[in-house]
């Protein structure tokens, strides 16, 4: 794959003296050449432009109005929604449990996927059924795992408190995602068992690429396990675990129907991401105008986001499709 | 060091191995089968007896649910807009990126960056606008106000995947194909295509599973329970009945199925749809 973009990397090299050439045919011919190339975006460049970024310069419009979602938007109040939106305890608490999450993901589960991932890189006998095991959450929907979950934490009638009981753990058991100071974790345990089988088979499509003979020398120049992992493993899967954090991330930011089917961002917003407040208000309290406001906000931070992870942390990767875009360019 | 000397710490050094992979493997299977054997009990079993097996084995939860009309209507259901979404994604975007892999033009890239934006773009940003537009255009309540705008979000990583591919076809092929007479949709269709059949099934295999677990926008659109998806009906469920819990978990399985099935059979093109898709995107 690395290989593919190194080639990627100095794009249509045949193209160009060609584009010279064409300069000089009749401009009837490269209008109409112009317009074949074109044409064929076209059916998914009117998809896009439609369901997509219309969508969104619409929120950016409607994100200046007083908006309660009927007839067409009058009350005209700049940025007031902005103002109001920073000054929400709700929308602060909301960055603060994506700090959270995203915190979590990065020093919890993604090393967790990664131990994992170099285990399961070695010879085991079963090895094959272990990652269709660990990976098989990730296929199921969030809401499927969200039920199951919900239920597996019900206070004392799901299976957690029950396990706990009968070890005599009793007092450990609780009320998980209906307790303020608990629903955070056990929320985050759901993502963990779904979501790490994910990262570890990112790793593991990484580890294939290291070729074995640097293990061999590393171990004949008599290099233990800590050390070959550090000084080779971690470095020359680097490209993949940026990648796998960035996901990580951009899934904590807009992390939805999980929280949605477990706690509905309760108790009182204990829970509550962005993407949930933005559905309370714009489909529960219908102001749109605000929850507009605060998904133009939920697109800035993740926009700011990628593009500052791409400017300093992926920039050494040829992977990526905005790095390798700019080379393109 | 003598080699039977490292071969012996070798196999001793696995066993922690095997005991670490094995309780991880515990815990990543126990919440399914605790969800499958709950299904086969009472729901006064489940409260009485959490970690047996069944006493008698109830197949009422899951035959009911199977003889009920909706649980078919909803897989029926999320096929459709599933099948939907996926023949518009890859049609559009394979289109699109035929364009912007094998042709150079003016603005090429512009439109390439235009689309690579769209992966920063999560539904929740654009759900209240593409709502009041879907109502507008009468679309609430019809399979195509799902489709569409799920292929439309689609479109950004399945253009970059396929793009990434369309490119590594060598020139000399497409120059052969225009002497013997082949227009540029011609090229497309009988040869770009049938050789880029791996990385079709690849993002197909992505949109079938990303429409087949998307929520928020069933959610919205379908409120009428004609057309329930599984994951829109699944909630529902569990809130009618939530009190009788073996009765969800039953539904939880069957609703499990579909999804499971699928990736034993697409396992491979997910995997290289993931981490193709990762490293891409």
């Amino acid at each position: 794959m690395t290989s593919t973009y190194v080639k990627d990397a100095r794009p249509a090299v045949a193209e160009e003296p060609q584009r010279d050439l064409g300069n000089r045919r009749p401009l009837a011919r490269r209008v109409t050449d112009w317009l074949t190339a074109v044409s064929f975006t076209l059916p998914a460049l009117i998809l896009f432009g439609a369901l997509v970024l219309a969508p969104i310069m619409y929120a950016v419009y409607v994100s200046l109005f007083n908006w309660g979602g009927f007839g067409s938007p009058t009350d005209y109040t700049g940025l007031d929604n902005y103002s109001r939106l920073i000054k929400d305890p709700v929308f602060l608490g909301d960055l603060w449990r994506g700090l959270l999450l995203v915190g979590f993901s990065i020093l919890v589960q993604l090393p967790f996927a990664l131990a994992m991932a170099v285990l399961l890189n070695q010879k085991l006998r079963g090895r094959a059924l272990y990652r269709m095991l660990f990976f098989a959450p990730y296929v199921l929907s969030e809401v499927i795992t969200g039920v199951l979950f919900s239920m597996i934490f019900a206070p004392d009638a799901g299976l957690a408190d029950k396990v706990l009981g009968a070890v005599g753990l009793d007092g450990l058991g609780g009320l998980w995602f209906a307790d303020q100071s608990t629903v955070m974790p056990t929320l985050f345990l759901v993502m963990t068992w779904k979501y790490f089988g994910f990262h570890m088979m990112l790793y593991l499509a990484g580890l294939q690429g290291i070729p074995a003979e640097l293990h061999e020398a590393a171990r004949i120049d008599g290099a233990n396990a800590w050390e070959r992992f550090r000084y080779i493993t971690l470095p020359l899967l680097g490209p993949t675990v940026r990648i796998s954090a960035f996901l990580s991330v951009i899934g904590a930011i807009q992390l939805f129907d999980l929280v949605w089917v477990t706690s509905q961002g309760g108790p009182d917003h204990a829970s509550e991401t962005m993407a949930i407040t933005l559905f309370q208000y714009g489909f529960k309290r219908y102001q749109i105008g605000y929850a507009s406001a605060l998904s133009i906000a939920l697109f800035l931070i993740s926009l700011v986001f990628a593009l500052a992870y791409q400017r300093f942390v992926l920039r050494r990767d040829t992977e990526g499709a905005l790095t390798n875009m700019r080379a393109t360019r | 060091m003598s080699a039977p000397d490292t071969v012996g710490r070798r196999r001793f050094g696995k066993v922690p191995l095997y005991v670490i992979v094995w309780l991880v493997g515990i815990v990543m299977v126990t919440p399914l089968l605790y969800a499958l054997i709950s299904g086969f009990k009472s729901t006064d079993q489940l409260s009485s007896n959490p970690f047996g097996l069944p006493s008698p084995w109830v197949t009422s939860n899951y035959t009911d649910i199977l003889a009920s009309g909706s649980f078919w209507r909803m897989l029926g259901s999320s096929t459709l807009v599933a099948i939907g979404t996926t023949l518009l994604t890859v049609g559009a975007a394979a289109l699109a990126a035929f364009s912007l892999a094998r042709f150079s033009y003016r603005g090429r890239e512009l439109l390439f960056t235009l689309f690579t934006m769209g992966l920063m773009f999560p539904f929740a940003v654009a759900i209240l606008p593409l709502f009041i537009l879907l109502r507008t255009f009468g679309l609430l309540d019809n399979p195509w106000g799902v489709i569409l705008p799920q292929a439309a979000f689609g479109l950004p990583i399945t253009i970059v995947i396929l793009r990434g591919f369309f490119r590594q076809i060598p020139g000399e092929l497409e120059e052969a194909a225009t002497l013997d007479g082949c227009s540029p949709f011609g090229f497309f269709w009988r040869i770009l295509l049938p050789m880029a059949r791996p990385a079709l099934g690849t993002v197909s295999v992505l949109a079938v599973v990303s429409s087949w677990n998307n929520f928020l926008l069933p959610l919205l659109v379908f409120s009428n329970e004609t057309w329930w998806t599984i994951p829109v009906g699944v909630q529902q469920f569990q809130g009618q009945y939530a009190a009788d819990i073996a009765r969800v978990f039953a539904y939880l399985v069957l609703a499990m199925v579909p999804a499971l099935a699928f990736y034993a059979v697409a396992e491979r093109q997910l995997i290289g749809g993931i981490t193709m898709g990762a490293t891409k995107g």
